[in-house]
């Protein structure tokens, strides 16, 4: 009675390998006789036999390797399992096996680790809990080292003033041009095209009141008080929020902010304040432009869709708008700017040496770029209401 | 290591890769011109040569992540540029590559690390996976606990070693190496020879090593091929390139450092 495994389990013998199955046969005899190629592209097939062999343990004693072609680690790592499953202990009971194969079978054996204990798992409440809790515990520790990390730039930024000649003039104003000078024409478009909505909008409301001629009101009061402002630093926290998280955190990555450290010099001081700084310069003029493309683009659309004369626009434009609603908006800028900047390099600096890391950084500091100006933004708004500004 | 298995592995007839007037260059830089190489199956095959000489532009070539310029290279007697893609694929998975930092996908554990190439390439289930990544790693001298753990979280010495586990994760034939003792302590530097050696003698391996690495040279490789002039000077076992004439193996060899070891193996 001669018994072929692989038939038992149901497996074929096909596949591109070359060597044909069917890799264990077993007889009368007390030996298994093993052939075929014994390597990774069989591996799937082989481990299925073994797996699904019906042999009570003991009936085998000897595994006969004089009929398998090619062996390599993946091989002998089933052969040890074989043998294992067997209850053979190798390389004593193998017959056959052709010259290198024991050395290579003791090599794999002498590698086999234990395998890991894994930890009983908590039971998915207190998992749950647990998960929260950490989280809850991460995301204050983040705030108080975020606040911490604040403070660094402040405090940098006071010894500049004192000592002006540490400031690193020639990187600020570097980063005003990347920052600020090339991203004009972009919020400019921006501005421009919301500018345009906002008349177009508005103007289809207003008109079933035959209030059109407010539409004036309407943009130059949300243009310079809210959007524009909003608008500017949500681009600029897309643009220059997240190349700052990328620079620092590639920096980071190839150890040149610890290079910078060894040579003395402050992190704060020649990276985060040059380009917090730039931002928080820039941010007034660029939003400022922002306003004008915006009144722009609504005049354009008053003018064509409800017949709003340029001259007529400009002039009900200086009624309705007084100095404090542009420097309502404006004194916003600064602060925007700053908070984008600092968000940027925190997360930059914060990435930890892979590619992975950088990635999620630089999508954080994008993302909590946005959310703190526009938590900002409200809390502005709350405070001018009180003050009744 | 045996002196034995040294001698018998090379067979002068088993030619694995052989690349033949090879011309390589980027833009106006000639980079190979005229290179001739044979690599011989089961043997380890020192590259050297001074810096800028071709020898990391050889083995990308050789692995098809450069073009050449003129040339043709086999592998396995099967000339690269005339394959089909899928056949090209199908003699990719014979050989693995160790770059020189390990070149470890940062965002993969070290067992993943191992586990891609066999995801990508062969059918396994995945408790046989996991189970051959834990071997291959243990194979490489890596203990038990670097699995779980990130590139980041590892040493160099243990980078390589990972590195090295990859490149053998669907048991090449051929293995190339780029540096692979640059960085090492000493002692690691030896450890990692003897690994090599080890690999190269139970598996069967054919082992391409860049190196600059003189106890490398001395304690490993069977022939030691010499890069210079754009081409290959010469290829010969470290004892006949000794009295080589040539300036720059004779500094190379004739320097305190290479005398240092020598000595470490007599």
């Amino acid at each position: 009675m001669f018994r072929d495994v692989s038939n038992i389990s149901g497996a074929s013998t096909v596949g591109n390998s070359g060597a044909e199955g069917p890799w264990l046969t077993f007889g009368d005899g007390a030996a298994m006789q093993l052939s075929g190629a014994w390597t990774v592209a069989n591996a799937r097939r082989i481990d299925g036999l073994i797996r699904d062999m019906r042999v009570e343990p003991g009936a085998v004693q000897q595994l006969d390797l004089g009929a398998v072609s090619a062996f390599d680690t993946t091989g002998a790592w089933l052969l040890l399992k074989l043998a294992d499953r067997l209850s053979i202990t190798l390389p004593d009971g193998m017959t056959g096996a052709q010259h290198g194969v024991p050395e290579l079978v003791s090599r794999v054996s002498s590698a086999r680790s234990e395998p890991a204990e894994q930890p009983p798992g908590d039971n998915p409440f207190v998992a749950m809990l647990i998960r929260l809790g950490g989280g809850t515990v991460a995301a204050m520790r983040e705030v108080g080292s975020m606040i911490g990390f604040m403070g660094a730039v402040v405090e940098a930024f006071v010894g500049v003033v004192r000592r002006p000649r540490r400031l690193r003039l020639t990187a600020t104003v570097h980063h005003m041009e990347q920052a600020g000078l090339n991203a004009l024409p972009i919020v400019g478009l921006i501005s421009f095209l919301v500018g345009i909505v906002l008349a177009f909008q508005g103007a289809a409301q207003l008109q079933r009141f035959g209030a059109e001629i407010f539409v004036v009101n309407l943009i130059g009061v949300s243009m310079l008080r809210e959007i524009g402002i909003l608008l500017t630093a949500i681009v600029v926290a897309g643009r220059s929020g997240s190349s700052y998280a990328a620079q620092l955190g590639s920096m980071k990555v190839n150890e040149e902010v610890d290079a910078l450290r060894a040579l003395g010099l402050d992190t704060i001081e020649v990276l985060v304040l040059p380009r917090v700084l730039a931002l928080f310069l820039m941010m007034v003029p660029l939003a400022l432009f922002a306003n004008l493309m915006g009144l722009i683009g609504g005049g354009l659309m008053a003018w064509v869709a409800l017949d709003i004369a340029p001259a007529l626009y400009v002039d009900r434009l200086a009624a309705a708008v007084t100095l404090p609603t542009l420097l309502v908006g404006l004194i916003k800028a600064p602060f925007f700017g700053a908070l984008v900047g600092l968000v940027g390099c925190y997360e930059g600096l914060k990435t930890q040496g892979s590619a992975d890391s950088l990635g999620r950084q630089t999508t954080i500091a994008v993302v909590q770029g946005i959310f703190i100006v526009i938590v900002v933004d409200a809390a502005f708004s709350i405070f001018f209401n009180v003050i009744g500004f | 290591m045996t002196d034995q298995a040294r001698e018998s592995s090379p067979a002068s007839d088993d030619v694995i890769i052989r690349v033949a007037g090879l011309t390589t260059r980027f833009g106006p830089q000639v980079v190979h011109e005229d290179l001739d190489l044979e690599v011989f199956r089961g043997e380890v095959l020192g590259v050297v040569g001074g810096s800028g000489t071709g020898k990391s532009v050889l083995m990308q070539t050789i692995i098809g992540l450069n073009r050449a310029a003129a040339g043709t290279i086999e592998v396995f007697g099967e000339e690269l540029a005339k394959l089909e893609p899928a056949a090209r694929r199908a003699v990719e998975q014979r050989w693995g590559v160790l770059f020189q930092d390990g070149a470890l996908f940062s965002s993969l554990t070290v067992a993943e690390n191992v586990e891609a190439p066999m995801r990508e390439h062969a059918d396994l289930p995945r408790k046989l996976m996991d189970e051959l990544a834990g071997l291959k790693i243990a194979m490489v001298g890596l203990p038990h606990n670097a699995c779980a753990k990130f590139p980041s979280e590892l040493s160099g010495g243990m980078r390589k070693r990972a590195g090295l586990a990859r490149a053998l994760a669907l048991d090449p034939e051929i293995v190339f190496l780029d540096e692979p003792t640059a960085g090492l302590d000493p002692v690691g530097a030896a450890d990692f020879d003897i690994l090599i050696r080890e690999l190269s003698d139970t598996l069967g391996l054919t082992v391409v090593m860049i190196t600059h690495d003189l106890d490398s040279l001395y304690a490993i490789c069977d022939r030691v091929a010499v890069l210079a002039d754009r081409k290959v000077l010469t290829v010969a076992p470290v004892a006949e390139l000794e009295k080589h004439p040539h300036p720059w193996l004779q500094s190379y060899f004739h320097g305190p450092r290479a005398r240092a070891a020598r000595q470490a193996r007599q």
